[in-house]
């Protein structure tokens, strides 16, 4: 079927299967940031905002994206940037492979939270899994990212 | 090269790939695939063990858009290993790209290639596969002497003697013995002896094994593959698919996390075989599934161990008798059970005799193969839940009994052929860490509650540096056209930050900002040879290269240089990107020098190569210390801290080697208290998904705070020793010990789950 979306502020028209998942469909139209690390929706590297809130990319349907506004890591890059540096300040990429997905839901919580403790930082973030960093260096990174001690 | 006044060595500089990598550009192996590659699907055995009758892939192939299907009756009848070592691999060459008999759930069938995902699995439905299913050998404790054979064929060949006995599914016994173990035994004062046994882990890095190929503008073949072995990986793909080296080129991008996982070769032979068939550009990437349960794992291992410690708390003796599950195929497996003994037995210095013996085995279950830590976190789980039980019965601290025992610098090692320890920090990472814990407050317990008690437990573990005799690197650097420098290695960065480090030594030698130099890596056209980045040698081995190179190519510049200003080479130096005289005379830049000789006149490209090989593995330790609250009406033990002060000599990025710690702790803790690879009683892989396979998620881990105590290794890269393996080995003795402090439950069979505390928690009663 044909949907409609817009996608980083770009309005577009894809042909999508009635079975095929928005995180393939994103990949497939250069979306590379978009990863993926489960069929289990136990991840969270796939990432992405649909109007504005993070949703899990592989377990939507293509389809349901339409009408709506999808940002991947490439819509927000300022942002990302900025925190980006902050992260690699403290060393906490290794791979990287999960940092996109990471990144869209720590700027998604900035605009979710005001001055969230660690506790709270954790919780919103326990999705988001990553098996290179064992999270410390990525706590202290958002914690300088949102300017919280 | 003494570490003072460093510009970039001991700085924490962040990654050069880090910035690309973390918002998402296009650099990992799918990343690159061309759109049209053929996708590639595996038809996998249902079966533990079966011999194919027959297969019929009629149908399948007349479905639309299927490009290939290739059986055991394609393949070249050759042997190989998947093991990536450097050659003559130690492992058994004891497997083919597929064959008539199948050796675990998941073992492959057929390979089917098609335009896309939907049509080759609609193609490998299709196929019809009638086996004659037989009797699989399931438990690795019952493996040697079961009626089934794993590996009866006739052509199965190693290039060593490991002491594989296939007949008795014995894939290599191991001894090794200095002194009268059973003498010196019967002599001490204290003998603790137990048995542990360390499980099955999965790598569970984020980026499953993926392979992409085809054949470029002169037919050879190019693989493009996440792995940390492409010069491996060329070699296994020539044997397996009988074609000259010089035919393959293996390109490594960036890649999602390895842990050792991807020092095994996974999808690379059938999308080459593919593409070699087809002359078609192929790609294969393993779903989660496929990765936990057709790729590789931690060795299973049942460890006895006895220790014997004298009236003053001498430990005199140290036995350990190995069982290592190596699964189905035997990649790595007579390694990892002599690196059991390896990196744990020289952790104590006052032993009198000392001995380990074992035999790896063959099951029908996934392979076992390398996975970071490689026998020694299987080692250290076994000796420092003994040294734990022994500081008991001794009624000494448990961190006194280390610091009684341990080696000191210059000793040498009953195990370690003469050779001297020339650089530790041991003593000092058990102090500091005991201190950061509240080890003297907090030991061995404290009852916060009628329902809750803390307890706090430690470990300490070594690891090397390398494979000493047998690791080698290589790296060259070159002065470009444009007064810059490109350094060429073939080590290969997962994500632990090699290139960053590599460039940070050549930039210190080299006296230049980083920005000035870049990097190429892990392309077997291009790069020096490298084994890959495994056995934590990067540093230690590819660093020292590194720096000979530079060291090298920095005396060409200044000859260069002082050629060009008339000056003899003592009368120059090198200073801000210019050669200048001594006595003010003049000057010239580099960007002057590499014009004039690479370009025009000159013919000259300046550069420099240098090779490093170590006659010695020098350790670097880890004291790691556990605090654990237990629930005593559940047995659900939470992880409260856990402190690891880390000696890995000088830390050339000290940002990237505590991440480095920070991660290789938390995989620790995983195996402490979550993971576990498990199979039901049919040989199924139970734990297939992130939903039944838990790695530890932000929630799980506490507070992990780690420490350094830097020694100087006089035979590593401005001191530095290695780092990425020997985090991971102290979490799951010292959680169990702290859990042992808490409730007086002794966990023997890795993780400790709220369960099995609580059942034992009950027996007590
Ligand atoms: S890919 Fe794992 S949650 Fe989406
Ligand atoms: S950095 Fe590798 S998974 Fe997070």
């Amino acid at each position: 079927m044909q949907i409609e979306l817009t996608v980083n502020d770009k309005l577009v028209t894809w042909d999508v299967e009635n079975d095929e998942f928005l995180a393939d469909t994103l990949r497939a139209h250069g979306f590379l940031s978009v990863k993926k690390a489960c069929d289990t929706s136990c991840c969270g590297l796939c990432t992405v905002w649909m109007d504005g809130k993070p949703i899990l990319s592989c377990s939507i349907l293509a389809m349901r994206a339409h009408g709506k506004k999808i940002t991947t890591i490439e819509g927000v890059s300022q942002a990302a940037e900025e925190f980006a540096r902050i992260l690699t300040a403290e060393g906490a990429e290794q791979c990287g492979f999960c940092s996109p997905g990471f990144i869209m839901n720590v700027l998604a919580m900035k605009n979710e939270l005001d001055n969230p403790t660690e506790d709270e930082i954790i919780h919103y973030l326990t999705g988001n899994l990553c098996r290179c960093t064992g999270y410390m260096g990525q706590l202290r990174a958002v914690k300088t990212y949102l300017g919280v001690a | 090269m003494e570490a003072v006044n460093l510009r970039n060595v001991g700085h924490s500089i962040p990654k050069i790939d880090g910035l690309s990598i973390a918002t998402g550009k296009p650099a990992y192996t799918e990343d690159l695939a061309m759109p049209h590659a053929l996708v590639l699907k595996i038809l996998r055995s249902p079966h533990a063990f079966a011999k194919i009758i027959s297969i019929d892939t009629s149908k399948a192939e007349r479905v639309e858009g299927v490009e290939c299907i290739l059986t055991y009756k394609d393949v070249p009848k050759v042997r190989f290993t998947l093991a990536g070592q450097s050659y003559p691999e130690p492992s058994p060459y004891d497997r083919m790209i597929l064959e008539g008999v199948v050796r675990y759930v998941g073992d492959e069938v057929a390979i089917i290639a098609a335009v896309d995902e939907k049509t080759a699995l609609k193609a490998m439905k299709l196929i019809n596969v009638e086996y004659e299913v037989l009797e699989p050998v399931l438990d690795f404790e019952k493996a040697i002497g079961h009626p089934s054979v794993v590996h009866f064929e006739e052509d199965l060949t190693c290039n060593f003697d490991i002491g594989l006995h296939k007949e008795q599914n014995i894939v290599s016994s191991h001894e090794q013995a200095v002194g009268d173990v059973e003498k010196v035994l019967k002599d001490c004062e204290f003998v603790v002896e137990d048995v542990y046994y360390p499980q099955a882990q999965a790598h569970a890095m984020m980026e499953t094994y993926r392979s992409f190929t085809y054949q470029d503008y002169m037919g050879r073949l190019v693989v493009v593959s996440s792995t940390q072995v492409p010069f491996h990986i060329k070699r296994q793909l020539a044997r397996a698919l009988q074609i000259p080296a010089t035919k393959i080129r293996v390109i490594k991008p960036r890649i999602g996390g390895g842990f050792g996982g991807k020092q095994t070769g996974a999808g690379d032979v059938f999308a080459a075989l593919v593409t070699l068939r087809t002359g078609k550009p192929a790609m294969i990437i393993y779903d989660r599934q496929e990765t936990f349960s057709c790729t590789t794992s931690r060795h299973a291992m049942r460890i006895k161990v006895r220790l014997g410690a004298d009236a003053d708390g001498f430990i005199r003796a140290i036995d350990l008798e190995v069982l290592s599950d190596t699964g189905a195929y035997g990649e790595h497996a007579s390694t990892v059970l002599s690196c059991v003994g390896e990196y744990t037995l020289p952790l104590y210095n006052k032993t009198k005799a000392v001995r380990i013996r074992g035999n790896a085995v063959y099951t029908n279950k996934m392979p076992a193969g390398a996975f970071r830590g490689y026998g020694a976190t299987q080692g250290t789980f076994a000796l420092e839940s003994a040294v734990n039980k022994l500081a008991e019965r001794l009624a000494i601290d448990p961190t006194e009994v280390r610091l009684k025992n341990i080696s000191q610098k210059g000793e040498t090692f009953l195990t370690g052929h003469g050779v001297q320890l020339g650089s530790t920090a041991l003593d000092r990472c058990i102090k500091k860490g005991r201190e950061m814990i509240g080890w003297k407050e907090k030991f061995p317990r404290q009852t916060l509650s009628g329902t809750k008690v803390r307890g706090v437990g430690m470990a300490i573990t070594m690891q090397g540096s390398g494979i000493a005799n047998i690791g080698t690197a290589s790296a060259e650097i070159r002065l470009t056209d444009d007064g810059n420098f490109a350094l060429l290695i073939g080590a290969t960065d997962m994500g632990t930050g090699c290139d960053t480090i590599l460039s940070q030594i050549a930039a210190e030698v080299l006296e230049v900002p980083l920005d000035k130099i870049y990097v190429s890596a892990g392309d077997t056209d291009t790069s020096p040879f490298d084994p890959g980045s495994y056995a934590s040698s990067t540093t230690y081995l590819a660093g020292t290269a590194v720096l000979k190179a530079a060291e090298e190519l920095k005396g060409k510049i200044l000859d260069q240089g002082a050629k060009f200003l008339g000056a003899s080479k003592e009368n120059v130096i090198f200073e801000e990107l210019s050669v200048r005289r001594i006595d003010g005379e003049g000057e010239i830049s580099l960007a002057k020098i590499a014009e004039q000789t690479i370009l025009g006149m000159g013919n000259l490209q300046l550069a420099a190569m240098a090779t490093h090989g170590s006659q010695i593995s020098p350790p670097p330790y880890v004291a790691g210390f556990a605090e654990v609250e237990v629930d005593v009406e559940t047995g659900k033990v939470d992880l409260i801290d856990y402190v690891a002060v880390v000696d890995c000599g000088t830390m050339i990025n000290p940002n990237l080697a505590r991440i480095q710690a920070e991660g290789g702790i938390v995989q620790g803790i995983g195996m402490a208290l979550f993971e576990e690879v498990r199979y039901s009683n049919l040989g199924k892989m139970e734990t297939n998904t992130f939903m039944q396979y838990k790695i530890p998620c932000r929630q799980d881990v506490g507070n992990v705070r780690i420490a350094f105590e830097e020694s100087y290794e006089p035979s590593g890269p401005f001191g530095a020793k290695s780092i990425g393996e020997v985090v991971a080995n102290t979490p799951p003795p010292a959680i169990v010990n702290a859990v042992y402090n808490a409730v007086g439950v002794q966990v023997h069979h890795l993780p400790v789950t709220a369960e099995k505390v609580f059942l034992e928690m009950l027996k007590q009663q």
